[in-house]
Order: C-alpha cells, then sequence, then structure tokens
C-alpha cells in the first residue's frame, strides 16, 4: 500500500508518517489514535494516546488508569495539529465514544473508519458521512449474505419466545461493551420494563452508560439463578457455553449478533435462539457508506475484505486488502464486537 | 410450505434428540394430509426431481448475483440452499400473501418441465420469506443437514401411533410419499398397509464400534466371531411375481437398489435353487479363488456402463453372512446359531462358484482373536487376509434387529496406521463446519530436484474435536502465506509448519495423486503442536503401508 501516502501498513499496524502516529495499532507504539475501545483496536501499553473521552474512560476501566503513558480526550469535529497533519474524530455510530479519524494535509484526505454501522442505536452518536481522498473501511461483515438492519425485529422475537417459554430463563449472550448496552436499550423502547438481570463482568461498563444518560431501567446483578424463570440474563457470549449457564432453570440460549444470520453460526454455539442484531454495518451498509464517501481509493480491513474490493474495483475505484494481523478478522475475538 | 419451513427451522436450531422427536411429532399431528406425507418424505429423503437439481439453482442465483460476491459467500456459509436463500432479492411486496403449500411445491418441482421450471422455481422463491426459501432449496439439494436422521422422523411417525420404528421400517420399502395409507393406520382409521412385494428389502442391522474397555465386560462364550470383509454390504433379495416370474434384487446397505451395476450377481442369484429368500453378506472381487482389496473393488463402482471386459475383469462375489429369510419365512426373529445353521445349508445347497459362506473364526479367548484382529492371515483367513479390515463379534442368541441395536453385534476393526504430515492448504468446511478452516491438505517429505520438499499426500476433516478445530482454524488465518480463491496456503518447510498426527485405514495407489498414494478414511487423530516440520514423515514410510 503506498496508500494514499498519508497511511502506510507497518507491522504495528496503520501509519501515518507526516503526523509520526498509529491509528489502532495492534502492538505498542509511542503515539497512537485509537477510534473505540473494543479490545482488538484499543490495546494498553502506548506512550500516548489520544482517542474521545468517552473511549479513554471506557479503556481505563478495562485496563486501569495505569494503561497508557498519557492520555489526550479529543471532542467529536474538533480539528487538532499533529505535525504536517490535521485530525479530527467524527462519530461511527459503533459504540459509545466511536469514532472515524480523519487525517488530511493540504493536498489529500484520508477517514479510516474504525468500526461503524449505519442503523439508529439509542446508545451513541449516529454515524457522520465524511468525504475524503482515501477510505479505510472494515468490513468484518463483507459479504452480501449479511442483512442485519431490522434490530426491533429481532427484539420482538426475544419477547415472543420469553411470551412462549415463561419457564425458561432467556441467557442473551452479547458483547461486553455496546451490545449489551444497545440491547438493553432496544428492550426498554419496545416496552420491556421488568428488571434485566446481567452477569457481573457486564455491569462496570453498563454502569457507565448509565452515568452517561442512556436509558437502561431497573438492572439487577445475578445473585441466586434457580428463580429466574422467564427473565432476561444477558452475558458475555463465552459464558453461554459455561458451567456458570447451566444452573438456571432450564437456560434457553440466545446470542445478539450479526453471525447469526448465517445457520451453521448459530449451531456451532449452541444457540437456540439467534438475533440477528449487529453494531457492525452489514453489507448494504458498507456499500452505501463507501459509495458515499466518494472516495478514489478504497483500503479495507478486517473481515471478508476480498467482497468488497472486487464489488468496488467494478465500480472503478483502487481498492485493495490491508491484510492486519492480529485484528479479528471474519472471527472476532470475545471481547470485540459484532 | 411455511409449517414445513418454521419445522425445518426449529429442527436445526434444537439440540436435542427428545426436542426434535417432539417438534416432529407436532409437526405429523397438526398438519394434514398430503402436506406432512411430503414432509415425512423431505426428512427422509424419499424426495429425488429429476430437472429440481442443484444446478438449477446455481443457474438462477447466478442470473441474479455476481458470480465472485456468490463464490466468496458460498464458501463462507458452505450451505448452497442457505447462500442462496440469503442472497436472493427480496421481493418488494414482501412475502407473498398466500405462499405455496408443500405439496403444491412438490408437484410443480417433479412435474414441470425443464423448460419451465426455472420461472416457476424462481415464483415461488419471490413469494417466500428467507427461511421459506432456504426450506424449498433444501427439498432441491436434498441433504438437509440439520441434525435429524431418516431414522429420527420414522420415530416421531411411529410414536405417533404408539407404534415401534421398527415396524415403520419394515414396511418403508413398500410406502411411496405422501404416505396416506400409513398415516391412516397410525391414527387407527385403516389396517396396516398390505406389503405385496415379493423380494423386499429388510433394513439391515448394523454393528457398534467396539470400544477397548468393552472386552472385560463381554464373555467370549456368548459370541461368535468373523472376519469383517472391506467390500461392501449388500443384501440379495430373490422372490416370485404374481406371473411366475423370478423377482431378484441387490440392495445396498440402505436399501438403494444397485442390481443394474452386478448382472453377474444377479444372473447367479437367479439360477440358485430356491424359489425365495433374502441373503445378508458382503460384496467382494474374487479372482481366481482369490479375494481382491477394496482398491479394486473400487475399480468396479460407480462406473456408468458395465461393460463385458469389466465384468471379466473384476467378476462380483457373494460372500453370505446371514439368512433373513427362505421360502416365505421371516427368519429374523430366529437367534443368529439357528439363522447361521440354515445359512450355511442354504449356501451348501447353492452350488454357485460366486456364493460362498463367510467363515467363522474359531477363538476362545480375547486375547486369541486380539491376535488373529492383528495377523489374519496367519488366524486361518489366509490368502483373503488382504480383504479384512477386523473382526466381527454376533451374539449367538441375538435376532435379526433393524439399525443400530445396543448389545449384539460389534465390530472390531484393526488399528488404524498413522504417519506425521505437515499442514499445507486448508479450506473452509460445509455443514456444522461452515465457515471454520476446517479441511486440511497435509503432505509428507519426499526428494525433490532442489532438496527435500513436501508432496500433498491426503486431506482431512475431521478426527478433531470442536477445541482443536478452533486452534486449528486460529493457525491457519495467523500462518496464511497466499490465498488461492477459496484455498489458503499454510506456511510449510523445514523450519516453519504444524505437524499433524493422520490416521488412515488403507493405501491405495492412485494416479489422480502428485504423490501417486491415496489414503482411505484420513482423520486428525492428534495436532503435534510440539514436532517440528522438518521431522515429520517420508513418502518412503507411507509407501511401506502399501503392502500391507
Amino acid at each position: 500500500m503506498q496508500a494514499a501516502d498519508l497511511l502506510a501498513l507497518k507491522p504495528a499496524g496503520l501509519y501515518c508518517a507526516a503526523g509520526d502516529f498509529y491509528i489502532d495499532p495492534v502492538r505498542s507504539v509511542e503515539r497512537a489514535l485509537i477510534t473505540h475501545a473494543h479490545s482488538d483496536h484499543a490495546r494498553p501499553g502506548h506512550g500516548k494516546v489520544l482517542a474521545t473521552a468517552d473511549t479513554l474512560a471506557i479503556m481505563a476501566i478495562r485496563y486501569g488508569d495505569g494503561f497508557a503513558g498519557s492520555t489526550q480526550p479529543i471532542d467529536y469535529r474538533e480539528s487538532l495539529r499533529i505535525d504536517a497533519v490535521d485530525v479530527s474524530f467524527h462519530p461511527a455510530g459503533h459504540v459509545l465514544g466511536s469514532a472515524q479519524i480523519r487525517v488530511a494535509d493540504a493536498k489529500k484526505i484520508a477517514v479510516v473508519s474504525g468500526d461503524y454501522k449505519r442503523e439508529s442505536d439509542p446508545t451513541c452518536a449516529p454515524f457522520e458521512p465524511l468525504a475524503c481522498d482515501c477510505f479505510v473501511s472494515e468490513a468484518t461483515f463483507g459479504l452480501p449474505v449479511f442483512r442485519h438492519s431490522n434490530a426491533k425485529a429481532e427484539i420482538e422475537k426475544l419477547l415472543g419466545s420469553l411470551r412462549l417459554f415463561p419457564e425458561r430463563t432467556h441467557l442473551v449472550g452479547a458483547y461486553t461493551l455496546g451490545k449489551a448496552q444497545r440491547l438493553i436499550a432496544l428492550l426498554r423502547a419496545a416496552g420491556y420494563e421488568r428488571p434485566i438481570y446481567m452477569h457481573g463482568a457486564l455491569e462496570r461498563v453498563t454502569d457507565y452508560y448509565a452515568r452517561r444518560g442512556v436509558v437502561l431501567g431497573e438492572l439487577r446483578k445475578v445473585a441466586g439463578r434457580a428463580d429466574l424463570a422467564g427473565e432476561i440474563v444477558l452475558c458475555p457470549p463465552a459464558a453461554l457455553g459455561d458451567l456458570w449457564s447451566r444452573k438456571f432453570a432450564e437456560p434457553l440460549p440466545v446470542f445478539a449478533s450479526g453471525w447469526m444470520r448465517v445457520r451453521a453460526r448459530a449451531r456451532q454455539g449452541g444457540v437456540e435462539l439467534p438475533l440477528v442484531i449487529s453494531d457492525h454495518a452489514d453489507w448494504d451498509g458498507l456499500c452505501a457508506t463507501i459509495a458515499e464517501t466518494g472516495c478514489s481509493k478504497l483500503l479495507v480491513t478486517h473481515g471478508a475484505a476480498d467482497a468488497l474490493v472486487h464489488y468496488f474495483k467494478t465500480r472503478g475505484l483502487d481498492a485493495e486488502p490491508l491484510h492486519i494481523k492480529g485484528y479479528g478478522e471474519d472471527e472476532a475475538p470475545e471481547e470485540t464486537s459484532a | 410450505m411455511n409449517r414445513f419451513a418454521a419445522l425445518l427451522d426449529r429442527l436445526q436450531r434444537d439440540p436435542s434428540r427428545l426436542g426434535k422427536l417432539r417438534l416432529m411429532r407436532d409437526y405429523f399431528r397438526d398438519v394434514p394430509d398430503p402436506d406432512r406425507g411430503f414432509g415425512l418424505a423431505a426428512l427422509t429423503g424419499a424426495l429425488s426431481f429429476r430437472h429440481a437439481k442443484p444446478g438449477l439453482i446455481k443457474a438462477l442465483i447466478g442470473e441474479r448475483v455476481d458470480p465472485v460476491l456468490f463464490a466468496l459467500s458460498y464458501d463462507y456459509v458452505g450451505d448452497l440452499s442457505e447462500t442462496a436463500a440469503l442472497l436472493w432479492p427480496a421481493n418488494p411486496g414482501g412475502a407473498a400473501e398466500h405462499p405455496p403449500t408443500l405439496t403444491e411445491v412438490v408437484h410443480a418441482l417433479a412435474e414441470t418441465g425443464k423448460v419451465e421450471l426455472p420461472r416457476v422455481l424462481a415464483e415461488f422463491l419471490d413469494g417466500l420469506d428467507e427461511t421459506g426459501r432456504w426450506a424449498l432449496l433444501k427439498l432441491i439439494t436434498g441433504a438437509m443437514r440439520i441434525g435429524a436422521s431418516a431414522r429420527l422422523a420414522k420415530q416421531a411417525v411411529a410414536e405417533l401411533g404408539g407404534k415401534g420404528v421398527n415396524e415403520i421400517e419394515d414396511l418403508w420399502h413398500a410406502l411411496k410419499p405422501p404416505y396416506l395409507e400409513l398415516f391412516a393406520w397410525l391414527e387407527g382409521r385403516k389396517p396396516r398397509p398390505l406389503i405385496d412385494d415379493p423380494a423386499p428389502f429388510f433394513a439391515a442391522m448394523l454393528a457398534h464400534a467396539l470400544e477397548e474397555d468393552d472386552l472385560a465386560r463381554l464373555s467370549p462364550a456368548d459370541f461368535r466371531a468373523e472376519w469383517k470383509w472391506d467390500g461392501i454390504r449388500v443384501q440379495a433379495a430373490v422372490g416370485e411375481g404374481r406371473n411366475g416370474a423370478k423377482i431378484v434384487r441387490l440392495f445396498s446397505r440402505t436399501g438403494e437398489d444397485v442390481s443394474a451395476a452386478f448382472p453377474d450377481l444377479v444372473e447367479m442369484l437367479a439360477a440358485l435353487p430356491y424359489r425365495a429368500f433374502s441373503l445378508d453378506g458382503e460384496l467382494l472381487i474374487r479372482r481366481d479363488g482369490l479375494v481382491q482389496s477394496f482398491g479394486v473393488l473400487q475399480q468396479r463402482l460407480n462406473r456408468k456402463r458395465v461393460s463385458a471386459t469389466l465384468l471379466g475383469d473384476y467378476p462380483a462375489h457373494l460372500r453370505a453372512y446371514d439368512l433373513l429369510a427362505c421360502d416365505g419365512a421371516d427368519l429374523r426373529a430366529l437367534p443368529y446359531l439357528e439363522r447361521r445353521r440354515r445359512l450355511e445349508a442354504f449356501v451348501g445347497g447353492a452350488g454357485a462358484s460366486r456364493l460362498d459362506l463367510s467363515p467363522q473364526i474359531d477363538f476362545k479367548s480375547w486375547d486369541w482373536l486380539a491376535a488373529a484382529r492383528r495377523d489374519p492371515a496367519t488366524a486361518g483367513a489366509g490368502v483373503d487376509a488382504a480383504a479384512i479390515e477386523g473382526v466381527m463379534l454376533k451374539r449367538a442368541d441375538s435376532i435379526y434387529v433393524p439399525g443400530r441395536p445396543k448389545g449384539l453385534w460389534y465390530k472390531w476393526k484393526r488399528d488404524p496406521f498413522s504417519i506425521d504430515a505437515v499442514l499445507m492448504y486448508a479450506q473452509r468446511g460445509h455443514g456444522k463446519r461452515s465457515s471454520f478452516y476446517s479441511d486440511f491438505t497435509f503432505g509428507v517429505w519426499q526428494a525433490g530436484e532442489a532438496g527435500d520438499e513436501l508432496v500433498p499426500v491426503g486431506k482431512a476433516y475431521f478426527g478433531f474435536t470442536d477445541a482443536e478445530l478452533k486452534q486449528l482454524d486460529r493457525y491457519v488465518r495467523d500462518n496464511t502465506m497466499n490465498r488461492f480463491g477459496p484455498v489458503r496456503e499454510i506456511e510449510h518447510g523445514k523450519d516453519a509448519g504444524l505437524v499433524l498426527e493422520i490416521a488412515f485405514d488403507g493405501l491405495n495407489l492412485s494416479s489422480r495423486h502428485k504423490s501417486g498414494v491415496a489414503m482411505r478414511f484420513p482423520r486428525i487423530n492428534r495436532i503435534r503442536w510440539d514436532k517440528p516440520a522438518r521431522e515429520a514423515d517420508r513418502l518412503e514410510t507411507l509407501e511401506i503401508f502399501l503392502k500391507k
């Protein structure tokens, strides 16, 4: 990648020579700009970190206060000069605090999307389209089989299942940061007023969302497990298969993820009720967004890059995949989102 | 169609056998004739359409989706029906108000001509939602892959009428979709359907694999042993038609009529001095009194045309081990010893060179039998040892039970061979393993022009646990050197690469493989994270197994 000159691929990740910084590096570096707090993008141990205040706060919750040498918060749309480039952060609609990073010099504009989605989400600021010359897009769901733009209908499935199986505990696997809080907000928006139970691992990030004004209603920590028949219990995806999950009353494993669009993925995880809800753009969202940026150069990072690259090459764009080892690729690691 | 689609969708999600049974029972109880009968046909694999084939699905989707995007999607999803159902452009008007019934769909797929079929199928797909499309396409591809076997579907049907599943199995081959008379009988509206088949197939009795610790609780005196022949299991059925003509059929283990491929055996069976009978045995190739290995038998299988040369070069032979019926009497309720006595008399009186008896192994102890299993040639098998793949244990008092009953018959296969090979290529799997890298091509060392090089010797896609699959998948993603379409080349060389211990049941010469050999039933026994690639086995080591 001679990438639009502003950005280059190095072993530690995407690098901007003109500003001497990395964006979402996968190894410790001197200066890092972080799009959002999911662990494959936000790693501890960098020298200086520039990110939104929410991203910095969530990183501190997860890694402890000393996760970087020094940190600097930046507001959405605030412009900052770093050496020879202007840098600004813009909402990505992915999770609370998530941002696209815009890097510009006198001649060119590059935008690194981080992870993003176009569907509305009551827990974070909506995606903001940016015009640019070079767009670096994620492609977690970069295949036309992935369509997941109707979270409301999926929430209705969960509520329908609760009515049908009132004797079973509905154990909902959801990523700790973003998905869990969005599900709670969506359930509340759908009129579900009962307390929602939570696995301990979700507590601190969820508390942070509540402090930031996201309406989540009554939340309870799981104490006794036998008496939760007919209730919703949120847990990290990995806990669905744990011993932990078996102590509930007839647990019904539910998993909310874009992967649930493919039956075999649900079956591999032993999921009985798959909910196709994702914090990433689906195929249509990716294609529409890339077209909207008006970019002439497209770089596709983690995910199913091949299909997007092919699709935009046939539409006259200069498109290529960026193989960054260490990102989730198409098997998102446990702690990230999907 | 929607009710059937919902059944399939829930079946594939429900992990428990009891849950699946309940779902199917409810379906058969609630859905009227003839829809439920076609549902049963679909679940038991009894539907097959002349023109509606997977190729048609690919052609239809090819008109609507970029071929590269389709290929990438199919590679990821790993299931043709699901890929096409997901990619099918959504109908702007939403699903049809009156989606077609399953019966309408089945009739249309069966009866529409080749020219009209694409349009008819496309209209159906436009009128269905994603689950409906998926279920409809499953009807066409045949392989349901929903974790519910034909046997389980029959069990659910049987429970509907308080019957045993074997009562259904006995009738099964005389019944046709939509099974109106079967449901009428199960619901007590009509008597049991009459089987009017002079040469019926009896569902085969299958053996359990013997676990080593089973022997401790089994007594040798209760069992008889036979060699396990490395051929194909067949059932020969002979009967008299209404006009007195002899009807001869050769069935595969699953009841498929394979008579056309073996005219030499059919001729022999027709000439036997018995009016009607049903023999269970192994189909083998026997040349000049010598039974040939499976590799030789394979040369005769899957040929479209059975030529005189083929018949001459690969003479088929039936080695009998059970007699299920003779002259109108069903013998399956007799104990093994009694059936065996009658079988010996039957074969003795047959006087046919292409038919003989699978001998019993006279053994006193499990240790003795274990030694015989290791070395059949010196334990009485003599020259036929090349076609033996282990021993069978059958309880002396066992009646002939369709299916795989517990505790009656055991197969004790010889130990597999094993080699250490290096992972070279990986591809995503299908079905249960879809979207994981789970098809692994591995190689061993051989001398090349520029020193030692790896030559691929086989492909394995099972043997590992789910946890190991995840590790392998991760390894593939982290160590990809090249991508050729769906295939990833994995780093491999003297100093880099992953060693896999491969177990396999046999080795044949093969002109299709670069290495010149093909393994039978290769599987990954162990992942040798500890072993350097340079220490993996060489082709010469593998070639030693050819002689075994």
